[in-house]
């Protein structure tokens, strides 16, 4: 303990902020790194989605063409739909041709309204998109905070009645089927009440029941996972270490405990938003909304394979880009996820 | 699995359970009857009563074809309960087979499993139920397979988890020497594990699925006619959904309600196998005293004091079924001065320091007659005032340095917070001080290291921050509870010569909470020993070794190793244990241990008595002051105050 030492260094940094750049070298190096490794990942999802893409036609039992065309097509008609998909060739020379058009961005055209798919699927994605990130907005601002609350309520198994009835509720809540409440909210709001749009996308009036119906369960399911995890967090020692030096319930709760309840929570909200992406399939069908759920479910039905194809590879990329974005906005709020996964990774 | 009968009577005795068993109950008897009592209705067609709305007759209305929509709802029944279960069924024996692909097939199956898993948890089941609808074609078989599918990631998932615990298990490993089938290993040694978390999954897969067949109906690529389950009718009563509402209400409220079932359930079997062994109390408020009773007290007042506690008392659980693990202490510390608290665990000791830093949280309740901190009456004060008060001058060491700091914020906000808070630091003034202070504690690079995250940190460098941390305001009490136990010998040294030092420095009282008597005798002016819940003896820290007149405290001495002592001999321990809080009766607590209890020890508690001018003793034999107990090559090693060789 050299004291002289102590006494004589007036310090002449600034502020925290003071050190921060040879910091930050070491940590985006780190950072990217593990970028790098995520990408890797990520083209190797992509080729595994494109595969199980292109093995859906072929897992079709039977001819897939003669399904789409049905009993009445001749055989003349099917042989040509065949070629023109280019059914006739080896298996393998299909598959690479799959592969490098969908590279290409390039998913053939329907059988049924000879569009281009990419064309069909460009002019519904938006609509779709945009339903399921306002959803999802709606599901963070609403299931954090009443997670928050309903934790700081019952901490110490204080208010038993009311963890019942909140437990209870949100189980309730969450068995509700987006559709079936999509159906209720048009009949009070639209149809009765007649304050609400009943159909179609017209404004952001018409935005407001199918994000409801689409936001209403995963909220409450996220909001029980937010206070089982502030619970957990609360029960810290360093939530201790925070109430020892005496800082405010609010900056507890929310500059200590909430942060930590992030990792838990993210990944399932996560996990949610891609539910949401996919959720967007029943809503869209309740509201005829312009988006890319009315015409999958369209195009399962009439067996409009290259369309079905198209389109499951554009979910299945919104899910693994989600997936992604969590994963950096993880390692942002923990630094312990980077250096473990940086650890794992040797 | 010993008390799997209580879980389950726990289930059918919680509102919650049994509303949900009552639900899927009305499910299973609708399903069984329903076709035969309502077969016909449901099936005859009225062209002349066409998309009628609700009334007597009709319930729920009539479809396009005058058909009762109610009854066709209870017929529908059963054909959606059955698909629900069969796709659960057979999604269950997927997912298990998938999930013990380790056990079955060997390491290469697992692995190929594990990515399996891996990919298909990270896809929502209905993009994975459109897939399958998509191979299968729109027919029945066709969505059942895709739900089963679709449910079947989940389970594999789950047995994935439960089954890594349990083929680590000696006799599964046995079983595996001794030339079991692999499928015998499954079926006997891991299903009879796994089963209760696979039924509680399999209960609430159920109710997703049921619901996820009402979707797959509605979209209209599940069931097809002239077969009908909940989403056909859904989506039937949709096209007349403007002019009939209620022939989509109804089948919508069939549907939520029988996977309401399912889930509330699983909600209620969840819950109680996560109280399992939990014996939850009801915490209350702590009593108020009056306030003549505290103008008497704070009359007595003395100025220098820097800490008066008196008759402090901690309980747990609701009054009358509470047990109290501290019993009554008083504590009186001046300023500067160092006091230990030395006892075995469960002595109450530490329960003591977290009530004087008013860090006890319900369910635990504080009763104290007097709490005094710098001449303030704590339980006064305004809640605001009394924080601006303890943030500046009471600060607090723990125990585990490693989980005391936020993870994931960095250390050097972290010193800063209090001083920012409560003495309105500017974030320079709190970084240059934050620097000063952890250079104090002999850190060095101070500036780098702020930068850093705890786990960047090893453990002595977490405490001596830690350390820091309390001496960041202006201290007048340092509370360290147990702050050695979790570091190693060298760095056990440097805390405790730094604590002392600390305390010097600053003028600020130390209490020093420990099991280890050795410990508290270096760096302490008076040591409290306490015994459930109590303190027993009170004493000057250099007169432990040469005037302790409590039995429990001179055993405690005498169970010290030395250098002299005979490695080869097992340390000498204090026979029996500790009571424990719920345990004490009447009489000394320490009378079962005590070589000297009479009949008065066993039916009267001592209380504390003057054992000499600056000494009291809680005990009705004080054992006199005999060196004789103690071998003189002990007693060089006491006091170690002086002893400062030995802190270096």
């Amino acid at each position: 303990m050299n004291k002289s030492a102590i006494k004589s260094q007036p310090s002449t940094q600034k502020g925290w902020g003071a050190r921060r750049s040879t910091e930050t070298t070491l940590s985006s190096r780190l950072m990217m790194r593990r970028i790098g490794r995520r990408l890797l990942g990520f083209a190797g999802g992509i080729w595994l989605l494109l595969t199980l893409g292109f093995l859906m036609m072929h897992l079709v039992p039977g001819d897939p063409v003669r399904a789409a065309l049905g009993k009445g097509a001749s055989e003349e008609m099917v042989r040509q739909q065949r070629e023109a998909l280019g059914l006739e060739d080896p298996l393998i020379v299909q598959y690479v041709r799959f592969i490098s058009d969908a590279v290409r961005g390039e998913f053939g055209t329907s059988l049924f309204t000879g569009q281009k798919v990419t064309d069909a699927i460009s002019e519904q994605f938006g609509a779709s998109l945009q339903l399921a990130l306002l959803s999802f907005v709606v599901v963070i601002l609403i299931a954090i905070p009443l997670g928050v609350v309903s934790a700081a309520l019952t901490k110490g198994g204080r208010r038993r009645h009311f963890e019942l009835g909140f437990t209870t509720s949100t189980v309730v809540i969450a068995t509700v089927p987006s559709f079936i409440l999509a159906q209720v909210l048009v009949y009070v709001f639209a149809v009765q009440l007649q304050w609400l749009p009943i159909a179609g996308n017209d404004g952001w009036e018409s935005l407001i029941l199918p994000v409801i119906s689409l936001s209403v369960a995963p909220a409450a399911i996220l909001a029980r996972i937010v206070r089982v995890e502030v619970l957990a967090v609360l029960g810290e020692d360093f939530i201790r270490t925070a109430r020892a030096k005496r800082m405010p319930g609010m900056w507890i709760y929310l500059r200590e405990a909430l942060p930590n309840a992030m990792t838990a929570t993210l990944t399932i909200a996560g996990l949610m938003l891609a539910g949401l992406i996919a959720g967007t399939v029943l809503v869209e069908s309740v509201f005829s909304w312009p988006g890319m759920g009315t015409s999958m479910v369209t195009s399962i039905r009439q067996k409009d394979y290259p369309m079905v194809q198209g389109m499951i590879i554009v979910y299945g990329l919104g899910v693994m880009i989600t997936n992604v974005v969590v994963d950096i906005v993880l390692s942002a709020i923990d630094p312990r996820t980077a250096l473990r996964r940086q650890e794992s990774g040797k | 699995m010993k008390s799997s009968k209580n879980t389950w009577s726990a289930v059918f005795t919680r509102p919650v359970g049994i509303v949900g068993l009552v639900l899927v109950f009305a499910l299973v008897v609708i399903a069984v009857i329903g076709p035969f009592v309502w077969g016909e209705a449901a099936t005859a067609t009225n062209t002349g009563n066409i998309n009628a709305p609700d009334s007597g007759e009709y319930l729920f209305g009539t479809d396009s074809l005058g058909r009762d929509i109610f009854a066709r709802v209870m017929v529908a029944t059963r054909l959606s309960l059955v698909l629900a279960l069969v796709a659960t069924l057979i999604g269950l024996v997927i997912g298990l087979v998938i999930g013990s692909a380790r056990i079955l097939f060997g390491p290469i199956g697992g692995r190929i499993a594990d990515v399996i898993i891996n990919v298909t948890n990270a896809f929502p089941s209905l993009l994975m139920i459109l897939f399958f609808a998509a191979v299968f074609g729109v027919s029945t078989i066709g969505a059942v397979m895709a739900l089963a599918l679709s449910t079947a990631p989940t389970f594999a998932r789950l047995t994935w988890t439960l089954t890594a615990s349990v083929e680590k298990l000696e006799y599964v490993d046995a079983a595996k020497v001794s030339g079991v089938s692999r499928p015998k290993i499954l079926m006997r040694h891991v299903l009879p594990n796994v089963a209760e978390a696979l039924i509680l999954n399999a209960t609430l897969s159920a109710g997703t699925a049921l619901l996820a067949f009402g979707g797959l109906s509605f979209l209209g690529i599940g069931i097809q006619p002239p077969e009908f389950d909940f989403g056909r009718l859904l989506n039937e009563g949709f096209s007349q959904f403007y002019v009939n509402p209620v022939a989509v209400l109804g089948p919508a409220a069939a549907v939520v309600l029988a996977g309401l079932g399912f889930n509330l359930l699983g909600e209620a079997i969840a819950h109680s196998v996560s109280q399992r062994g939990e014996g939850a109390a009801a915490p209350k408020r702590p009593a108020k005293r009056s306030a003549e009773v505290t103008r008497l007290l704070q009359a007595k007042r003395k100025d220098a004091d820097v800490l008066v506690v008196e008759d402090l008392k901690v309980s747990f659980g609701a009054r009358g079924a509470s047990v109290t693990p501290v019993r009554g202490v008083d504590i009186r510390l001046g300023a500067g001065q160092r006091v230990g608290i030395v006892g075995e665990s469960g002595s109450g000791k530490s329960l003591t320091a977290l009530a004087i830093a008013d860090l006890i949280e319900a369910p635990g309740r504080v009763d104290v007659a007097r709490r005094e901190f710098s001449g303030h009456e704590l339980d006064q004060m305004p809640a605001a005032e009394r924080d601006t008060l303890l943030g500046k001058s009471l600060s607090v060491v723990f125990q585990n340095p490693m989980t005391s700091f936020n993870p994931i914020r960095r250390i050097g906000p972290q010193l800063g917070d209090g001083i920012r808070r409560h003495m309105g630091a500017s974030k320079e003034e709190a970084h240059r001080r934050a620097v000063r202070r952890l250079e104090e504690v002999g850190i060095k690079q101070a500036e780098e290291r702020l930068q850093k995250y705890p786990f960047e940190f090893s453990g002595g460098m977490q405490q001596r921050a830690m350390i820091a941390m309390g001496t960041m305001g202006r201290p007048r009490l340092i509370i360290a509870d147990e702050p050695t136990t979790a570091l190693d010998v060298t760095t056990q040294s440097r805390v405790l010569r730094l604590l002392k030092d600390l305390s010097e420095r600053e003028n600020a009282a130390l209490l020093l909470i420990s099991h280890d008597i050795a410990v508290i005798g270096k760096i302490t002016d008076r040591v409290l020993v306490m015994y459930a819940g109590k303190v027993i003896e009170d004493l000057p820290s250099e007169d432990l070794a040469a005037k302790s007149v409590h039995p429990y405290t001179r055993a405690l001495l005498s169970a010290l190793p030395d250098l002299d002592t005979d490695r080869d001999q097992p340390l000498t321990v204090i026979p029996g244990r500790a009571p424990a809080p719920a345990e004490i009766g009447k009489g000394c607590p320490f009378a079962p241990r005590c070589d000297f209890a009479t009949d008065k020890c066993r039916e009267q508690e001592p209380e504390l008595l003057p054992a000499g001018p600056v000494h009291t003793a809680a005990c009705w034999h004080p054992v006199s002051a005999n060196q004789a107990t103690l071998p003189p090559s002990r007693a060089s090693l006491l006091p170690m105050i002086d002893n400062e060789e030995m802190i270096k």
